[in-house]
């Protein structure tokens, strides 16, 4: 029963969260103590899997191929518990952040209904469900879009919905395709069933489907534009829970049904892949060397890692799924630490474009100290988790002799470094412009649980960074069946 | 029966791919919500349909004809019929909040969430 625990502890919290629209208190409170509990769940499964292997529940009392069947492998384990750990985060950061008090009471039930279907997602082992539980995390990040209630809010949701919409209806359609060809939907049985003859010629076309719509859910190039243009609407702890999640879990679901389930996908397929991947973090990083809004700039980052995590998935062998599943622990974490720091720096700076702050290193010498830690991990510099991220794909890479794919991911990193040389000169370095005391625009003090957040989440990215062997050797584990045919069980 | 399914489905695909295209806010919500329903149509085909007798286990029998259709599409369309149409109310609604405080429903004018294009090299300050 503890592997439905990710997604019913969410999903409960959502609900009482949501009966306590009227006290705000006792509201965050809920939220809290249920991120909390989340996290219990999430440690406990992950123990479980580690000690028992793959725990599996199947729904209704039907037989497996039939019944909706929810699986924690070493895998999804992890990622639950990564969730959960950036849930706890942000319900903390959130407590007395300024930026959230005036949206109202439906920020609590929509962020645990978003942790619900993310959780959810990584636990399904059905076609149908993932493409349920996508859904869900769709009206989820929908409803935290059109909280702020402003016209930039609006637009931001309309621009998000018409695109996202898109994807889903064609992963409905490919799902259907499937089903109507293999007759399954369970991803064990579909594995079998794809190997059989009359269906591996028809398969490309299908997973194809699948892929373009997973691809514009991920943020790949060139159907990423729908990203920098929504995310940056959202307060920050919403926004380090949206841009931590929402792509990686597409990334995920990415590497599941390629990975694992259908093995015998075309190398034609994957082949374009990793030349997306490529091209997804240049212009990813491009675009995040362009811009000088905090938040803009980091959206664009998220496509770039993006482009990382798919080149992991197109290299196509074992150690190539386990450096993405290293690079995936590392930037779901990075990632949204990044977004609760421009939040501190929008709060203690008082703008988050880089052109109206300036002083940081002085003001706030342990925001600066934070910041560089993440910075670093992120641009992939040694003694922080993103080096290993890096280090593992880009061996893989060279090792393949696909020197091409590997030169511009070094490339990236450097331009990556570039723009966070960008926010560390402008935001910390230089004087503040205005004459003007700082915290001008924010009258409330930074809250303490705040930097606590961010420091905790620091020191986890340390860690990974200094003791990766742990880890990477979880990540060779988890996904030491993949590209295999005899796979799953 | 097969053919004229396929048939319609493609008509329905294009007349929402057309939609979709529009610049008009309301067209490309009415040309998703056509998508949807060519998408429904497509998992619905998957069921082979052709079989007119229930998929009820008879009186007596301890399993299911042979015969009947096959109703796991019929659940899933279902399924996706219900999702779909909660966020085409929910798209709706944001769409005539929009066109309503912005007093017009042209797509590609909706630059509220940009920066203002005055500078032609770097993008401006976006303000809040």
């Amino acid at each position: 029963m503890l592997v439905l625990s990710p997604l019913l502890v969410p999903l409960f919290t959502a609900l009482l969260t949501a009966l306590l629209a009227k006290h705000e208190a006792w509201r965050k409170g809920a939220s809290l103590l249920g991120s909390l509990l989340l996290l219990l769940c999430a440690s406990l499964l992950l123990v479980d899997v580690v000690a028992g292997g793959r725990q599996s529940v199947a729904l209704g009392n039907w037989p497996l191929p039939f019944a909706i069947e929810l699986a924690a492998d070493r895998l999804s384990a992890a990622l639950v518990l990564i969730t959960a750990l950036l849930g706890t985060a942000v319900m903390l950061y959130e407590l007395r952040w300024i930026e959230t008090a005036s949206v109202g009471p439906g920020l609590h039930p929509l962020m645990h209904a978003l942790l619900a279907s993310v959780g959810a997602v990584f636990l399904a082992a059905d076609l149908f469900n993932l493409y349920v539980w996508f859904e869900l995390m769709l009206i989820c990040v929908l409803g935290l879009l059109v909280l702020g209630g402003a016209r930039r809010n609006l637009e931001a949701a309309f621009k998000y919905f018409a695109v996202s919409m898109l994807g889903t209806l064609l992963l409905l359609g490919a799902i259907g395709m499937l089903y109507g060809a293999t007759g399954q939907l369970n991803f064990a049985a579909l594995h079998e069933s794809a190997l059989r003859p009359e269906v591996a010629s028809a398969l490309p076309v299908y997973v194809g489907l699948i892929l373009l719509a997973l691809l514009l859910k991920a943020g790949a190039f060139p159907l990423f534009a729908w990203l920098p243009a929504s995310y940056h609407t959202l307060p920050a702890p919403v926004l380090a829970l949206v841009g931590g999640l929402l792509t990686k879990v597409t990334a995920y679901a990415l590497l599941r049904l390629l990975g694992d389930v259908f093995v015998t996908t075309p190398s034609m397929l994957i082949e374009s892949l990793g030349w997306l991947a490529v091209i997804t973090m240049l212009t990813g990083v491009l675009g995040a060397a362009y811009h000088w809004d905090l938040r803009r700039i980091l959206a664009f980052h998220i496509v770039s890692q993006i482009g990382y995590l798919l080149l992991g998935i197109a290299l196509a062998t074992p150690s190539g799924a386990a450096g993405a599943t290293y690079f995936l622990f590392h930037n779901m974490l990075v990632k949204g630490n990044l977004f609760l720091i421009a939040g501190l720096m929008w709060a203690a700076a008082g703008h988050y474009d880089l052109r109206r702050i300036g002083g940081l290193y002085r003001s706030q010498p342990l925001l600066a100290l934070l910041f560089l830690v993440n910075a670093f991990s992120l641009v992939g510099v040694p003694p922080t988790s993103g080096f290993w991220g890096k280090f593992l794909l880009l061996r893989e890479a060279f090792a393949q002799g696909r020197f091409v794919w590997g030169g511009v991911a070094l490339m990236v990193g450097f331009i990556t470094l570039y723009s966070m040389s960008k926010i560390w000169l402008e935001g910390f370095w230089k004087p503040h412009p205005s004459d003007e005391p700082l915290n001008v625009a924010v009258s409330a003090p930074v809250p303490v649980a705040a930097y606590v957040v961010v420091a905790g989440v620091s020191l986890i990215i340390l860690i990974m960074g200094i003791f990766p062997e742990p880890f990477v050797r979880y990540a060779e584990t988890a996904t030491g069946v993949f590209w295999t045919t005899g796979g799953m069980q | 029966m097969s053919l004229i399914l396929m048939f319609t489905i493609s008509l329905v695909v294009a007349a929402g791919v057309l939609l979709v295209l529009s610049r008009d806010i309301f067209r490309l919500i009415v040309g998703l919500a056509v998508l949807g329903s060519a998408t429904n149509l497509i998992v619905f085909m998957a069921a082979r349909p052709g079989s007119l007798i229930p998929p009820v286990i008879e009186a007596g029998a301890n399993q299911l004809s042979t015969l009947a259709a096959n109703p796991l599409p019929q659940a899933l369309v279902l399924t996706a019929i219900v999702i779909g149409f909660a966020l085409l109310c929910f798209a709706l609604v944001l769409g005539a909040a929009l066109s309503r405080n912005g007093g017009h429903d042209d797509v590609d004018r909706m630059q509220a969430a940009e920066p203002p294009d005055t500078d032609p090299v770097k993008p401006s300050v976006l303000e809040e």
